[in-house]
């Protein structure tokens, strides 16, 4: 309980300036409780107001705890000692109806503030009284955790970065997360809370960052050993400062393309901040689809095949092997390394190095994922173009 | 990283003398500590002559009594592991600073934090209640022993060998390193190739087995053993929980045993249950644990809601307030445990409205739970509370656990959860509920009950010592991690860059450290009473003025339990006995039929240690070997014909006069 007295001097000082908090403080940051973004803020709100009713009902029970402990212990040789006496329906009632209450408050505060804070749905303000203005775009970022670093790309601007995030301040800003392997989670906790990124998933994340500065980013969940140094500045800044930032991301002569990023993937650890000046428009629906490596079936297209029925005996064989060198190990009594090979398309007719054959793809009517939202280049052809598509400008 | 396939020998599998860890100094004196002082263990048991002792009288016994003492004793040996890999932690989470990498590197620190939450649930928690369970149920309910006395034997050895082969992974090869949890794909082959998950499979697998058949045991023993008069709503409190705690055994262990056999099959077989090749779904694992999981944590407090029920009416002189809402509360908590797993993962993108509905069936678990501590605390009301130390542990509990339970609240709400989740806040909050909730309600029971088991209390002054160091050094372990979580500092890390957290973890480790003396000083405690044990001596089998049955034979208990079985009236029905001028009879025995001791147990269990090391190790033909001669001996069990015998009345005549003789000199000076 002590981080409580902190916590109440904090709900005072909200309006009062970040420094001045730090140093009611003592130096310690306690970023959940004191956030620079409007979603962090208000899951900091309802955290402190759940806790607030709670103690309605807690603040009684350790006083009586305390107080009855003294006031019946054998020494005291009370004369209201009342061996059998063990029910009343009174009291049952209170016991029973005041957390009763109490949960039925915090519940209603839950769907709400669920509702309202669902990191899926856009946001409607960026803090509070200031709704989004009709024409403003979110920033869109495409997160990717890899092991074990973070890849940040911005589609709207073609460019890409490792473990260094910038967005400017008051624009609502649209990730999409995911990860080629295993489980992170994507967590500011100055600018809102966490979601998971997880292989052949997206998760979404809405926020907005409302007070310029660099705070901790990172990954909350286990995934390995780099896991400590999975870690990111987030730099948010005044929206001149980031359209500078774009451009000196632009200056570097790096380029990010499929080959690139698969050596990019393997597993390394703190790694230093990188830029890249031009991505690959389509490396983020393949990573997302698990088919970055050539020749390998999208997981939106095995989803929609399956959905009409498979391939049936046919696509038993429709696998490619997997190079054993570069692969990871497998399953003892496993079958030798392989992936599901893209099918040919009219677009695509030698997909994943074989020859043309009669199947084809009908993916008219339009892909429904698994409760996930569509991904952004789900409207392009089946198949992935497999070859490295250069970047406006690249070199490479 | 990427490893190249490893070589598989057909005689030694993947074993190589590489497994043994002697590039690591930490491990290597550990093993030189451990293996000293079980030489010289073994060097005593020799020495001494106990073998054949200890093989009669305990290994093979299929008394409960004797079985609950083996889950204590391994419970508390197993403590002393996961306690040691929880100070290592402390000790890197407070060096590791400024540049330090601390002292362990990620392999082998990954390691531990994996095996304290292994070792701490599945082989302390899980064997010291299936032990209280097991030693005092079937005594509070009048019965002579379990429903099934060799499957309680058996499964008492089946956990015991879960222990030994996550122990054994300490020193050949290495535990995994992937969480308490193994979440996929981590715990992937492609992820984790080495052997820490099989062992970790294999290790929960055979304990597991143990544990379904004791839930199966002990459910058995209660709807069908109990004495005559003892209708349901007569049920002493700790039996009533013990009973909601062995059905959420049988309805969740088996959804842990298929999880892990399809993590197997993905392991083994290459099969894509988990992974995300080929159609399988990371998720999905994730679902089914917690399945299990969020029952599990049930699993281990209600018995212990029990224990600080008995305790609290017996020294406050009182009967249980609301036993009847006690009951009920019980058995909702009881459903509703099924119904909230998804709390552990509202992060992983359900939708709003399916996660308000787990956070708010979260919630709706803490009503019975407040309902729970409103009838302790108007059990003390109006009564005459006796300070004893299971009293203390009950009060220092009820304390701690409403934060706990505070804390749990919070993190039930989704968008609280958000900013929380795998927060050290999120550390600090289970560790709350189960030190202040499962490991005091522990030691409120052995204190409680160790005189019944021995026949002598335990050393109260000792106890005190640890009654402090532990509640205290509880507080300071873990309010700076609630700070740390509110500072968004995240669980599992190994290094920090941000000098200004290190005061907090110093202090935490300062707090380890004090629990260190608390275990420490409960050892003294127990070392003390046995050197004390003619001046603690209980003589009456009643040593705290208590109510239910267990308290109205002798301590210890004789095998038979009860010379005759008793007839119940009320529900705490030793305590209405003893008003209504119970007199113990004192002729008129008749012999008692009795299970015989069988080796049985000990033979599968030892056997499936070794199946389960050879799939470790892919040693195939020893696998094989192991599983055909666990069939042999499970089948040569059912020949054996002579699976009991009777006491004889003049046996039982003697020893019911011996207890009259003790009662007799305990109350003449």
């Amino acid at each position: 309980m002590d981080h409580e007295p902190a916590h109440r001097r904090l709900r005072l000082l909200r309006n009062l300036p970040v420094a001045a908090a730090l140093m009611a403080l003592g130096g310690c940051n306690f970023v959940v409780l004191h956030p620079a973004g409007d979603v962090a803020a208000r899951q900091r709100d309802l955290l402190v107001e759940s806790t607030v009713l709670m103690l309605l009902i807690i603040v009684p029970v350790m006083v009586l705890t305390v107080l009855f402990a003294i006031r019946y212990r054998q020494s005291h040789r009370r004369a209201d000692y009342q061996p059998d006496w063990d029910h009343s329906i009174h009291l049952e009632l209170v016991i029973w109806g005041a957390p009763l209450l109490i949960i039925i408050c915090i519940g209603a505060l839950t769907w709400m503030g669920t509702h309202l804070l669902d990191p899926y749905r856009p946001l409607t303000r960026i803090a509070a009284g200031k709704p989004v203005a009709a024409e403003a775009s979110p920033l869109e970022v495409d997160v990717v955790a890899l092991d074990w670093k973070w890849l940040f790309l911005y589609p709207q601007y073609g460019i890409g970065s490792v473990n260094e995030l910038a967005a400017p301040v008051d624009r609502p800003i649209s990730f999409r997360i995911t990860s080629p392997s295993v489980m992170n989670s994507f967590y500011i906790p100055a600018l809102a809370g966490q979601i998971y990124a997880m292989p052949g998933m997206e998760t979404r994340l809405h926020a907005v960052a409302n007070a310029p500065g660099t705070f901790a980013g990172f990954s909350a969940n286990y995934s390995g050993a780099g896991f400590s140094g999975m870690h990111f500045p987030f730099r948010a800044m005044p929206a001149a400062d980031f359209d500078q930032w774009v451009a000196s991301v632009r200056a570097v002569p790096d380029r990010l393309d499929r080959s690139g990023y698969l050596a990019l993937a393997r597993p390394s650890s703190n790694e230093p901040v990188r830029h890249y000046a031009g991505v690959d428009p389509q490396l983020f629906g393949a990573i997302l689809n698990l088919c970055v490596e050539p020749g390998r079936m999208c997981m939106h297209e095995m989803a929609a095949i399956d959905a009409k029925g498979g391939l049936g005996l046919a696509g038993v064989d429709a696998v490619l092997p997997r190079d054993v060198a570069a692969s990871r190990p497998r399953a003892v009594f496993g079958a030798n390394p392989a992936y599901v090979a893209s099918l040919c398309t009219p677009e695509d007719p030698t997909a994943g190095g074989r020859p043309a054959s009669p199947a084809r793809l009908d993916l008219s009517p339009p892909l429904i994922g698994f409760g996930l939202s569509l991904p952004a280049d789900l409207s392009a052809p089946a198949s992935l173009t497999l070859s490295p598509v250069p970047a406006a400008g690249s070199d490479s | 990283m990427i490893e190249s396939q490893q070589a598989v020998s057909p005689v030694f599998g993947r074993l190589t003398l590489e497994a043994l860890p002697l590039h690591e100094p930490i491990v290597v004196y550990t093993f030189v500590v451990v293996a000293l002082i079980g030489v010289a263990a073994l060097g005593a048991v020799t020495w001494f002559r106990l073998w054949g002792y200890l093989w009669r009288e305990w290994f093979t016994s299929v008394d409960h009594k004797k079985i609950g003492i083996m889950y204590m004793v391994l419970g508390i040996v197993m403590l002393l592991r996961g306690f040691a890999d929880a100070i290592m932690m402390r000790l890197q989470q407070a060096m590791a600073f400024n540049g330090s990498e601390g002292y362990l590197p990620p392999e082998h620190y990954d390691q531990v934090f994996s095996a304290h939450g292994v070792i701490m649930i599945f082989f302390v928690a899980m064997p010291l209640v299936t032990g209280l369970m097991n030693y005092i149920m079937p005594l509070q309910i009048g019965a002579r022993d379990v429903s099934f006395p060799f499957l309680n034997n058996f499964s008492f050895w089946m956990t015991a060998g879960g222990a030994v082969l996550t122990m054994l992974s300490l020193f050949i090869g290495a535990f995994a390193r992937t969480g308490w949890l193994a979440y996929p794909p981590l715990s992937g082959i492609a992820y984790s190739p080495d052997v820490g998950v099989d062992y970790y499979i294999w290790g929960l697998q055979i304990a597991g087995v143990g544990t379904t058949l004791s839930g199966i045991n002990l459910v058995t023993t209660i709807i069908k053993m109990r004495a005559p008069g003892m209708a349901m709503m007569r049920l002493p409190i700790f039996t009533w929980t013990a009973l909601c705690t062995n059905v959420l055994i049988v309805a969740t262990f088996p959804v842990l045993t298929a999880t892990l056999a399809l993590l197997t099959l993905d392991r083994y077989l290459g099969m894509n249950f988990f992974t995300s090749d080929f159609g399988g779904s990371p998720m999905l694992y994730v679902n089914l644990i917690w399945i299990w999981g969020h029952p599990e944590v049930y699993i281990l407090i209600l018995p212990v809601f029990g224990i600080y029920s008995e305790v609290a009416s017996t020294f406050s002189g009182k009967r249980l307030f609301g036993y009847t809402s006690m009951v009920y509360a019980t058995v909702v908590i009881t459903i509703l445990s099924y119904l909230v797993w998804l709390h552990h993962f509202f992060t992983m993108g359900s939708g709003a409205s399916v996660n308000s509905f787990f956070g708010i069936t979260t919630m709706i678990i803490s009503i019975p739970t407040g309902a729970k501590i409103f009838n302790w605390l108007f059990t003390m009301y109006r009564g005459r509370i006796r300070f004893e130390l299971p009293m203390m542990w009950t009060v220092a509990f009820m304390l701690t656990f409403v934060i706990g339970g505070m804390t749990g609240v919070m993190l039930a709400v989704p968008p609280a959860d958000f900013v929380l989740h795998n927060s050290l806040f999120l550390v600090a909050h289970f560790h709350n509920v189960i030190i202040g909730g499962v490991v005091f309600g522990l030691f409120a029971g052995m204190n409680f009950w160790f005189p019944k088991a021995f026949g002598f209390r335990l050393d109260p002054f000792w106890g005190k010592f640890s009654f402090w160091f532990w509640v205290i050094g509880f507080y300071f372990a873990f309010m700076p991690l609630y700070a740390l979580g509110l500072m968004g500092v995240t669980r599992r890390l190994r290094v920090f860059d941000d000098p200004s957290l290190q005061p907090w973890f110093v202090v935490a480790a300062f707090g380890a450290f004090l629990i260190l003396l608390g275990i420490l000083s409960f050892l003294v405690q127990v070392a003390v009473s046995i050197k004390n044990r003619e001046k603690l001596r209980d003589t009456t089998g009643d040593p705290w003025n208590a109510r239910s049955l267990e308290w109205a034979t002798s301590s210890p208990p004789p095998d038979y339990n009860f010379a005759f079985t008793p007839v119940v009236h009320d529900v705490d029905a030793w305590w209405d006995m003893k008003q209504h001028g119970y007199t113990r009879p004192l002729a008129g025995f008749r012999p008692i039929h009795m299970p015989k001791n069988t080796g049985t147990g000990v033979f599968i269990a030892a056997l499936s240690v070794i199946l389960g090391f050879a799939l470790v190790w892919y040693i195939w033909w020893l696998a094989a070997l192991s599983f055909v001669a666990i069939l042999a001996v499970a089948i040569g069990h059912t020949f054996d014909y002579r699976r009991s015998y009777d006491i004889p009345a003049a046996e039982i005549a003697r020893a019911e006069e011996a207890r009259t003789r003790l009662i007799v000199a305990g109350a003449a000076p």
